[in-house]
């Protein structure tokens, strides 16, 4: 299975992705430039996360137009496989694969640290080997990762099953004060109707090997190779 | 040829923690009399084009694609003629 993780302007994770998929995971890892018209043959696209475009208009809005995107959505709506890893994520809600927006956090503040996690649903392409309702720890690290759907789209969300990660404290308690951005009902992470599309503020490339002291977020990559 | 100035708002049920702050901001300076400070966005291009009906669909097209995201923000805009 061969991965291929978008290099945007401003994207700042596409080699600690690029790293921890080759050398980590041990799998076929190409980076694909946002100029490019061809994703190489790639089983699964990753968009990392950084600031493309400087995030100016809004985060992710400019990426969306690069040429590289065209192929993705081509991609993801043939029922490929893809991950938007924080300004991916919001490059994801941008373009349209993935419902609702993301905007400013609600504390006023950049958060930075290890946030508890519950994996709300397990039976995806991306946390099949989670178990259910199970409590892990990623790194986030964003200043607009409040997620933000009308009524109509999260009932629809919950209709589909599309909520797979919510923001939770240590004992997998969904709390206001575990929610480190304000997001509605602490949605950290989703995917699209199809279930190929995921999206996710936290940083799983940032917690896969034990030099981290945490390697609960490999388990979302091992998923994959497991579908 | 038109001008076209564009008022992006964010939806007003929609928390605007840049308000919330440049907010302190403004009472830090001694008036307290102020509330519910918004940050909106505007913008202005020139658009070489003498049909204004012509203008007015490819503005409200930019608007829709990329200027503004429907979830979270409203958008009006005004042509002037230069």
């Amino acid at each position: 299975m061969k991965f291929g993780v978008v290099i945007f302007p401003g994207s700042n994770c596409d080699y600690d992705t690029y790293y921890f998929l080759k050398f980590v995971l041990g799998v076929e890892t190409i980076f694909l430039f946002h100029k490019e018209n061809s994703l190489q043959g790639a089983d699964v696209i990753i968009l990392p996360g950084g600031f493309s475009y400087g995030d100016y208009l809004r985060t992710g809005a400019i990426a969306k137009f690069s040429p590289i995107m065209k192929e993705v959505i081509n991609f993801a709506n043939k029922g490929g496989l893809v991950i938007g890893i924080c300004n991916g994520f919001q490059i994801l809600c941008e373009s349209g694969l993935l419902p609702g927006a993301l905007t400013k956090n609600n504390t006023l503040k950049f958060v930075c640290y290890s946030q508890n996690l519950k994996v709300v649903n397990n039976k995806t392409f991306f946390t099949n080997n989670y178990q259910m309702n199970e409590v892990i720890s990623m790194p986030i690290a964003h200043g607009e990762g409040n997620y933000i759907i009308d009524n109509d789209g999260l009932k629809d969300l919950y209709d589909n099953d599309q909520i797979i990660l919510k923001y939770c404290d240590e004992f997998g308690n969904i709390t206001q004060e575990s929610n480190p951005n304000g997001s509605i009902d602490n949605i950290a992470g989703i995917c699209n109707k199809n279930g190929n599309v995921f999206g996710l503020m936290p940083h799983p490339e940032r917690c896969g090997e034990p030099i981290f002291g945490n390697t609960d977020g490999i388990k979302i990559f091992e998923s994959i190779l497991n579908k | 040829m038109f001008k076209a100035k564009i008022f992006i708002k964010r939806r007003r049920t929609i928390l605007d923690p840049q308000g919330k702050a440049v907010e302190l901001g403004i009472k830090s300076l001694g008036f307290e009399n102020i509330k519910n400070v918004r940050i909106d966005k505007f913008i202005e291009f020139e658009i070489d084009e003498v049909d204004e009906e012509k203008v007015r669909n490819e503005v409200d097209k930019i608007c829709d694609s990329l200027l503004a995201n429907p979830h979270l923000e409203d958008y009006y805009f005004e042509l002037e003629k230069i």
